[in-house]
């Protein structure tokens, strides 16, 4: 790619502009940054705005932007089960989240696995929580850099030798830089910011390239005809439906997620955005609809992006279809908000894996007495360290294993489901029996998946019928039906266990300590 | 804030209103939209069909919400 000097600077402007509002926004509803609940919590104080614009700057990040018309422009119909999993997660989120929410300001909860651990009383089964979300969450973070990676490399900043990587170094060390100094307060800030930009770039583009290209219906018209619906058959069937239905189960378990959540200042902006949160749902199915946009405009056939194509592949056709559609200065801000895109949810999952390495592992296991500002010091050299991790991921490994490690992240993580959705309504479940359960399904999961080769659909053979379906969903049936027998078991004339939660808690709405609203 | 429940009131105990949140899900049933005809401005079923149901799931969301938030 030639160097593209107009996209370039635009695109430096936006990403200065962004690093001043992250370190501003240290002052920003002013709490002790030497609390974890204030760093990492930013106090509990985001009201519904805010926390619609954190939730959406979070769970829609700008791999996906990437990888989901990506998937689109390769393999045509199932890239649009990113539509249905974000339909059918907000009734859940609804129902269920205010519980979390509520239980956690009660009892001063910052991370998924403090609630487990007061929850049950069970610091190995908080342990194995904790773990797994920061496990999961390690490799999404490596995936953010492949989308900032792609749109640097298309505005033609390719660098020879290990310079190649000087850019998404220096944009990580600004991320690094502004998250260690503000917490939480700057990934919420940023937000909104590029939150309002991809609105802009997408509305743009939708408007704009169907106009250009004579209507939609040449947009579709693009795709391969076997490729523009599923396959009429019950496996393709439950295939989309479980993959969609086990990315919903997963989302809100993810430690960002949680982190939005806890972040919020009442239940009621939970309720509110479970409502509100879908418009996303929409921003993204028009995303998806980019693949096909580039499939129309024919960019794989340019032989100006042939290179870029070859070391990217389809993730290659967004950038491809803004630089072939759209003016350089435009190129460029559309580009910036990827590439913000990408610092945001970075920069709440490293804070979210922070938060649990240091609440739950460090503070549980390593140092009891610490004081909350020791606390707080931890997770902010953790959310360095999960940075520079997700760093060494990206420049000395394979794309492929980022992308593996990410699938298998979404199974290891749904493994969660029983523990933490169950216990929001039960304590019956024997703490015991869920760690069983949860080891089964992690290693089960893991098995399947490398078994065919990390792809998320599994043929499962029951008698001589096929049955593909997402293995976390499988693995996750296991997982639950093994925790429930072995309760049976366990619990069988055994006194209640601990429980340091009552009944009232899962709607209090207000807290017992600081952060209240 | 206004909304503050009384204490022995969970404002989330099941009502026949919640039945509502169910039908979000009909998505799951694939067949029912893995179609191309009726197409909407050059868009296929499969393609309109889910986009309008993130609306539908919105505006039925938002209606439990009122129904179920004490004022």
């Amino acid at each position: 790619m030639p160097l593209n000097p107009t996209a370039l600077t635009v695109f430096v402007i936006f990403f200065g502009f962004v690093t001043f509002v992250g370190f501003a926004a240290a002052n920003w509803k002013k709490g002790d940054l030497d609390k974890l609940h204030e760093w990492g919590l930013a106090g509990g104080k985001f009201g519904t705005l805010i926390t619609w614009f954190l939730l959406g700057g979070d769970l829609y990040t700008a791999y996906t932007f990437i990888a989901v018309p990506a998937l689109a422009f390769g393999a045509g119909a199932l890239a649009f089960f990113a539509v249905p999993y974000t339909i059918v997660i907000y009734p859940f989120v609804f129902m269920v989240f205010p519980r979390l929410w509520s239980v956690a300001r009660k009892h001063g909860y910052i991370t998924a696995a403090d609630f487990i651990r007061g929850r049950y009383g069970d610091r190995w089964l908080a342990l194995a929580i904790a773990l797994t979300g920061i496990l999961a969450t390690l490799p999404y973070i490596a995936l953010q850099l492949i989308g900032l990676e792609v749109v640097i490399a298309a505005m033609g900043v390719q660098l020879g030798g290990w310079l190649v990587y000087l850019p998404l170094i220096i944009s990580f060390a600004i991320l690094a830089a502004f998250d260690y100094f503000s917490g939480l307060r700057a990934p919420a800030a940023i937000a909104i910011i590029k939150d309002i930009m991809i609105y802009i770039t997408v509305f743009a583009a939708v408007i704009i390239i169907p106009y250009q290209l004579g209507g939609w219906g040449n947009v579709f018209s693009a795709v391969p005809p076997q490729q523009l619906l599923l396959a009429d058959n019950l496996g393709a069937y439950t295939g989309y439906a479980t993959l969609f239905l086990g990315s919903a189960m997963a989302l809100f378990l993810y430690p960002h997620s949680v982190t939005g959540v806890l972040s919020s200042s009442s239940r009621h902006v939970i309720r509110r955005n479970a409502a509100l949160l879908p418009a996303y749902s929409f921003l993204l199915g028009l995303i998806a609809l980019l693949g096909y946009m580039a499939l129309a405009v024919g960019v794989r056939q340019m032989p100006a992006y042939a290179t870029a194509f070859e070391q990217f592949g389809p993730n290659f056709a967004v950038p491809a279809l803004f630089l072939e559609v759209f003016p350089d200065w435009f190129v460029g801000f559309a580009f910036a908000a990827i590439g913000i895109g990408a610092l945001v949810p970075a920069a709440i999952m490293s804070i979210a894996a922070a938060n649990l390495f240091s609440r739950n592992i460090y503070r549980e296991f390593v140092n009891s007495n610490c004081t909350p500002t020791q606390e707080s010091r931890m997770a902010k050299t953790m959310s360095l360290v999960a940075k520079v991790g997700a760093l060494m991921f990206i420049i000395f490994l394979p794309h492929e294993y980022a992308i593996q490690m990410q699938l298998l992240g979404g199974i290891w993580i749904i493994q969660t489901f029983p523990s933490m959705i169950f216990g929001l309504y039960t304590r019956w479940l024997n703490s015991k029996a869920l760690l069983i359960g949860w080891a089964v399904g992690m290693i089960s999961g893991t098995w399947m998946a490398a078994s065919i080769g990390f792809r998320p659909i599994f043929p499962l053979v029951v008698g001589d019928v096929t049955i593909p379906g997402y293995i976390a969903v499988y693995t996750v049936a296991i997982n639950f039906a093994i925790a429930i027998v072995l309760t049976l078991v366990f619990n069988a004339g055994k006194k209640p266990q601990a429980d340091e939660t009552v009944p009232s808690d899962y709607y209090a709405t207000e807290g017992t300590g600081g952060g209240g609203h | 804030m206004a909304e503050n429940p009384k204490p022995d009131q969970d404002p989330d105990r099941l009502r026949g209103v919640h039945v509502l949140l169910l039908i979000p899900f009909l998505v799951l049933w694939v067949p029912l939209y893995n179609t191309i005809e009726p197409t909407l401005f050059g868009f296929p079923f499969f393609y309109w069909f889910q986009l309008l149901w993130i609306f539908a799931s919105m505006i039925i969301t938002g209606y439990v919400y009122f129904a179920t938030t004490p004022r």
